[in-house]
This record gives C-alpha cells, sequence and structure tokens, in this order.
C-alpha cells in the first residue's frame, strides 16, 4: 500500500515502459492444479467437527472412558467383588480413590468395571440395530412397491410397542443376564435405524449416478453397498449416537427396577440402585460416582451426536 | 382425513394384538407352574388350582379365554398376593400415578416451551446458551438419579420438601420435578430449534411489517408452526413419562400402579406383570393413536399427502 501523499504524487506515465513488463512462460504442467487441497467427505466432517468445542469434549471424555475401562480394572489392585466388611463405607482416599460401597468393595475398581458393562451393552445394542435397521431399511427403501408397503406396515406395528415394557416383558421371562438384556433391547430396538435408512434410500436410488450405476447393468446388491449405504453413512452415525446412551440408560434403568445385570457383575445402574440408601446417610460418594459417569457419558454421547448431526449435514457444507 | 384415521386405527389394533398375543406367549413359556413355587402342595390341589385358572385347557382355549378377558377388562388375579385382582390394583394405583403423569406432562409442556421460545428469541445470547446448556444436562441425567439429588438436597438437608409419599401438593413437588426435568428438556431443545427456523420465514417477517407487536407475532404466528414438532414427540414423551414412574414412585414411595408393576417384577408375579403390560400398553397404543390423529388435524398437508395418492 502507498500513503496517501505518495498517491497524490504519483504520475500516471503516458506510455508504460518496457521493464515493468515481463516475460512470463505458459506452465502447461501446473495450469490444470487445484490450489486448495482436496477434502474428502470425512475429512471436511471431521475439520467440522474438530471446530466443534462441546462434541470434542464429548469425545476427548468418550476416547478416555473407553481406555479407563479397558484398563481401569487392571490397574487397581483390588478385586471387582472381593468383599471386605470392616472396610465399608471408607471415604476417598489414597487407598481407595473413589471410597468404598457398602460391602466395602472398591468403588474405583466397580466404577471402571460397571464401565465396560456399560459400554458393551450400549456398542453392541447399537452394533446389532445397526446391521438389522440397513438390511431392513435398505431392501424396504430400495425395493419399494409392494414390498416397501407391507415392510413399512410391520415396521408401523412394531414402533407403536412400548419400549421399555417389551424389554421388561422378555427380561422377566428369559431372565436377566448380559446377552438377554442386550437381545430384548434390540428386539424392536432396530426398527428407528430401519425408518431412517429407509428414508435416504427412498431418496438417493433416484439420483443420476445410481441411473448410471443400474444402467451398466450392476447387480443390486452392489448398488445398495457401494451407492446407497456410503451416502447414508452420516445419519447412520448419528442414529447410532443416539442409540448407544439410550441403552446405556435402558440398562441401569432396568438395573434399577431389578432386570438389570446381575451379581457377581457390578454396573451404573447397579451401583447406583445399591447406593440409594447409603446417600441418606451422608456416604455420597457410592452415589457420586455411577451416577456422574452414567450422566457424563450420557452428556459426552449427546453433544457429540449433536456435532455428528451439523458436521455431517451437506446442507451447512461451507 | 377419514382413510387416514382408519389406516391409524387399524395399525393400532394390530400393534394391540401384537402386544396382547406376545404376553401370552411368554406367560405360557414361562418354565414351570405358577403354584409350585412357595407352599409344597400335592398334585391335587396343584390340579385344582390349575382347573380354577383354566391352565388344563389346550392352548388354543388359554388364548381365547385370554383375549376375551383383556377385552372385558378383567385382568385376572394377583398370585402372590391372595384376594387381590390386576383390577384392584389398577383402581387403587392408576389414579394416583395419572395425576403424576398429568401434572408432569402439564409442567413439561408449558415450561419447555416457554424455555423453548426465551432461547430461540435470544439466539446466541447469554439466556439461550445457559437454558440450552442446563437442557443438555437435563437431557443426560438420568430421572431416578434425579430424583435421589433433589431428595438429598431439598428433602434431608434443607426440609423445605417432604421426602415421600403423595398426601399433599407439597408432597407432589420433587417427584413431579424429577419426572418432569427430561421432558421438558428434550421439548425446550426442540421448541427452540423449529421456532429459530419459522422466525426466518417470510410470513413472520410479513407479520412483523405490518406492524404487529412481537408478542403477538410469536404466540400467534410462529408458535403454530413451531409447535408441530413437538406434538410428533408427545407420543415417545407420554411413554417416557409412563416408564419414569415406575422408578420415581418406587424412590418417593407413591402408592402409585408403577410401584406395584415394579412390586410384581420383584416378586415374579406373573399375572400381574402381564395384565400391567397389557394395560400399559394399551394405553400407550392408544394415546399414539390421539396424538397420531391430532397431528393429522393440526398439519394440512397429511391430508394432501393422503390424497396425492402415495
Amino acid at each position: 500500500m502507498k500513503s496517501e501523499k505518495e498517491l497524490k504524487n504519483f504520475k500516471t506515465p503516458s506510455t508504460i515502459p518496457d521493464e515493468w513488463f515481463s516475460w512470463k512462460e505458459r506452465d502447461t504442467e501446473k495450469m490444470e492444479e487445484v490450489s486448495r487441497p482436496s477434502l474428502s467427505y470425512w475429512q471436511d466432517a471431521w475439520r467440522r467437527l474438530v471446530k466443534n468445542k462441546m462434541a470434542m469434549l464429548g469425545l476427548i471424555f468418550l476416547v478416555l472412558l473407553t481406555i479407563m475401562a479397558i484398563i481401569g480394572p487392571m490397574i487397581s489392585p483390588y478385586e471387582v467383588n472381593r468383599q471386605n466388611l470392616p472396610n465399608q463405607y471408607q471415604p476417598p482416599s489414597m487407598a481407595h480413590w473413589f471410597g468404598t460401597d457398602s460391602a466395602g468393595r472398591d468403588v474405583f475398581t466397580r466404577t471402571w468395571y460397571g464401565a465396560r458393562i456399560s459400554l458393551f451393552v450400549g456398542l453392541v445394542a447399537a452394533l446389532i440395530d445397526v446391521t438389522i435397521g440397513i438390511i431392513w431399511g435398505g431392501i424396504s427403501g430400495y425395493k419399494g412397491g409392494r414390498t416397501d408397503n407391507v415392510m413399512m406396515r410391520i415396521i408401523e406395528v412394531l414402533y407403536g410397542l412400548p419400549y421399555l415394557l417389551v424389554v421388561i416383558l422378555l427380561l422377566v421371562v428369559l431372565g436377566p443376564s448380559l446377552g438377554t438384556i442386550i437381545l430384548a433391547l434390540t428386539i424392536t430396538g432396530w426398527v428407528g435405524m430401519a425408518r431412517i435408512v429407509r428414508g435416504q434410500v427412498l431418496q438417493i436410488k433416484n439420483y443420476e449416478f445410481v441411473l448410471a450405476s443400474k444402467s451398466f447393468g450392476t447387480k443390486t446388491s452392489r448398488i445398495i453397498r457401494k451407492n446407497l449405504l456410503p451416502n447414508t453413512m452420516g445419519p447412520i452415525i448419528v442414529q447410532m449416537t443416539l442409540t448407544i446412551p439410550s441403552a446405556i440408560f435402558a440398562e441401569a434403568f432396568l438395573s434399577f427396577i431389578g432386570l438389570g445385570i446381575q451379581a457377581p457383575f457390578a454396573s451404573w445402574g447397579v451401583m447406583a440402585n445399591d447406593s440409594l440408601g447409603a446417600i441418606l446417610s451422608g456416604n455420597w460418594w457410592t452415589l457420586f460416582f455411577p451416577a456422574f459417569f452414567i450422566s457424563f457419558t450420557m452428556f459426552a454421547f449427546n453433544v457429540l451426536g449433536d456435532g455428528l448431526q451439523d458436521a455431517l449435514d451437506p446442507k451447512l457444507r461451507k | 382425513m377419514l382413510k387416514y384415521i382408519l389406516k391409524r386405527l387399524l395399525i393400532m389394533i394390530i400393534t394391540l394384538w401384537v402386544i396382547i398375543t406376545l404376553t401370552f406367549v411368554l406367560m405360557v413359556n414361562i418354565p414351570g407352574s405358577p403354584f409350585n413355587t412357595d407352599q409344597a402342595s400335592n398334585e391335587t390341589v396343584q390340579a385344582n388350582l390349575e382347573a380354577h385358572y383354566n391352565l388344563d385347557q389346550p392352548y388354543y382355549i388359554q388364548y381365547l379365554l385370554y383375549i376375551k378377558s383383556i377385552a372385558t377388562f378383567e385382568f385376572g388375579p394377583s398370585i402372590k398376593q391372595p384376594n387381590q385382582t390386576v383390577n384392584d390394583l389398577l383402581s387403587r394405583g392408576f389414579p394416583i400415578s395419572f395425576e403424576l403423569g398429568i401434572i408432569t406432562i402439564a409442567l413439561a409442556v408449558v415450561s419447555g416451551v416457554l424455555v423453548g421460545i426465551i432461547a430461540a428469541l435470544r439466539h446466541n445470547g447469554f439466556l439461550d446458551y445457559l437454558t440450552m446448556g442446563i437442557a443438555v444436562l437435563g437431557i443426560s441425567i438420568p430421572n431416578f438419579i434425579l430424583a435421589t439429588i433433589l431428595i438429598q438436597q431439598l428433602a434431608v438437608n434443607l426440609e423445605i420438601f417432604p421426602t415421600a409419599t403423595w398426601r399433599s401438593p407439597a408432597h407432589m413437588v420433587l417427584p413431579v420435578l424429577a419426572l418432569a426435568t427430561g421432558p421438558m428438556a428434550i421439548i425446550a431443545r426442540l421448541t427452540r430449534s423449529t421456532m429459530l427456523e419459522v422466525l426466518t420465514q417470510d410470513y413472520i417477517k410479513m407479520a412483523k411489517a405490518k406492524g404487529l407487536s412481537p408478542w403477538k407475532v410469536v404466540f400467534k404466528h410462529a408458535l403454530r408452526n413451531a409447535l408441530m414438532p413437538v406434538v410428533t414427540i408427545m407420543g415417545t414423551l407420554f411413554a417416557g413419562i409412563l416408564t419414569g414412574t415406575f422408578v420415581i414412585e418406587q424412590i418417593f414411595a407413591i402408592p402409585g400402579m408403577g410401584r406395584y408393576f415394579v412390586e410384581s417384577i420383584n416378586q415374579r408375579d406373573y399375572p400381574v406383570i402381564m395384565g400391567t403390560t397389557v394395560f400399559y400398553s394399551a394405553f400407550l397404543i392408544i394415546m399414539l393413536f390421539i396424538v397420531d390423529i391430532v397431528y393429522g388435524i393440526l398439519d394440512p398437508r397429511i391430508k394432501v399427502h393422503q390424497k396425492g395418492g402415495k
């Protein structure tokens, strides 16, 4: 930039002197080059997710939680179910970081053990939901017509069934265990996922690139796998971040009404349920740690889901 | 519109049939006879009991009897509590649970919508961040944990409210608060996001441009459209509040239906579990049906969609 004074004194020469020009060769190699790095859909989404502070907070918490769920019980000198009655209701100290519960068990160890159960239930339930949901929704959306009609009516009926009541009913009869809880949670849980996948497939199957693929004679299964599914991944991932916390909540809820994971397993719901009486007598830590981790895990999944929704939505692409 | 209602009605009836059949199939498959648990009874007594409850009949007759009893609202006797029928428990517990549920829903909808509107009007302002921060917390904290915290802080430490039972309005504050926070937060977030969308639309600009008071623009013009998504999630919210009453009634020792239900689960009182589940499910399925119809009446696009031939 020239200062104002200089600009005022600047006189345009009547002819432009030759030395102002320089010879530039045509660079055929680089003229077609794209100067900005090209970003794939996922790189772009990741860039936007990183900018979202709350979502990153949730993600970091979940990563740490997963690490602690794996190594927590290993690094602790105490066993999960080792009772030590003289040692009951010890407040948090150097020996017992999270204190001990009514049976003198180490709350620190049990909390990470509970994290294993909760994350396992949440992840497996979500994965089963996704698998069934993709198959059902994919076929229903892609086939269309009568198939779609029948499949959607079945979904509408299942969707009307009260989710937790069916879960309770199944667990009463099957008996609560890790396997039956996951079975009960997924038996109608996949319906929401199937609806989302169907909606997406219905929309995408009319796009030109699918038509092009079809006109080459590509097999249906390949079109679904290669053309439709990659483009529905965004909403599927968002839905998963909502399924996992709802499964974790359901497990805690079931433990609370006596249908959750049974001893000797420890889940957050069981720990919270066991310590309800203890909190009234001032032993707050027995409830605080499981309650904190249930709530913060739900919180982390919720903000991560919100962040992913914004990041994966192509409409918000800048 | 009539076609739409009939279609929903048909789906509702099938859903009811599925849940009734499911409970029957599960009941039949429970291992062991319901009578050989506590007392050692001889075989004649056992056979007489089974005959009394029609358990000696073939399955299809049992099934028909079961459907008949449900259609006439006779849910059968309790096994663990003699001389008590499921109907007794329902008529004693349901009014209390219903009261708890209605107050909760009213509080959740009114305050949730108001908070959502305030947050939307103060978009990206301090109030917006504050209320939405609290709302995310409200969704994340399970109601049974919130209930315990409320008892510990407000009832035990500060002694503002009584801890348990269901006698006066003061007794209702804590359970309703514990139960309503989650739905309130969900409604507030939903209202905020749809309100933000609606407020940018041209007809709102038009309403403002013709000089209507901001109050009128928000409550008369914007809110109507912003409430549509809230109506759609009402069914899910009913279900959430209903299952929420199981634990809340347990924690606050409220003698409602939910408490009997959890008790029957812990005692494995199968007829009560099944009868209550069918009752609850029917209640929710009918609620869902009503919500669907209300939505159909409120949203004119559904009628167009039906006529559009799809």
